[in-house]
């Protein structure tokens, strides 16, 4: 790992902390429901970057697991969500 | 400043690192500072995806070095993002437009008014 890589490792993780603050302001503010599956949309996909980058960090492929885990978790909960907001039940 | 015993493969991983988690921010301010929900959608399903897609691309790159084989695991979160952001995009704006008195009902009417 050469001090490089590690540096930019650590930038990415700090504007992707930022990035996560952002959606959350998005969750907690937004004025729909939509806006805030929308925002909880954007959460897991920065999630994932946030695990991916973790991993280069130390160097340990363990993290992407999770990182898979969670796109397929998130994008199933976001379209289960929509789902119940077009048409009142998931399973139709 | 430039230390010639970093390859170039650092070079491009870190350059990938960076820019994929600045596209990621740039999404999220997007969905932060809109106006409506319809523009707010634009930067989580565009921006943020791409910059997912270029970590993981450097995500790729790195693990391949480290073990001296083609990992690809990461191109496989790829390709399952790059499919799934628009499937979801699309229902959140298909839920949007119903909820929205001011869109158009019918298929036909396409001509959708700008609001405000």
């Amino acid at each position: 790992m050469s001090p490089l890589l590690l540096g930019a490792a650590n930038l990415a993780i700090g504007i992707l902390a930022v990035a996560l603050l952002l959606c959350l302001v998005r969750l907690v503010r937004g004025p729909s429901v939509l806006d805030r599956i929308l925002a909880l949309d954007t959460l897991y996909v920065d999630t994932i970057a946030l695990l991916v980058v973790v991993g280069i960090r130390f160097a340990e492929p363990a993290f992407f697991d999770g990182a898979l885990l969670i796109a397929l978790l998130g994008f199933v909960s976001t379209v289960a969500l929509a789902k119940y907001q077009l048409r009142g039940d998931i399973v139709d | 400043m430039t230390d010639p015993a970093t390859p170039l493969l650092d070079w491009l991983i870190a350059a990938l690192l960076v820019a994929g988690s600045l596209f990621a921010l740039i999404g999220s301010i997007g969905l932060a500072k809109f106006g409506d929900f319809y523009r707010r959608l634009h930067g989580p399903t565009k921006a943020t995806t791409l910059g997912v897609g270029g970590v993981l691309l450097a995500s790729a790159l790195f693990f391949s070095r480290l073990s001296g084989a083609v990992s690809l695991h990461e191109l496989l979160v790829t390709a399952f993002l790059f499919v799934t952001a628009p499937v979801s995009a699309q229902m959140l704006v298909k839920a949007a437009l119903q909820d929205d008195p001011a869109a158009p009902k019918k298929r036909g009417d396409a001509t959708l008014s700008p609001k405000g």
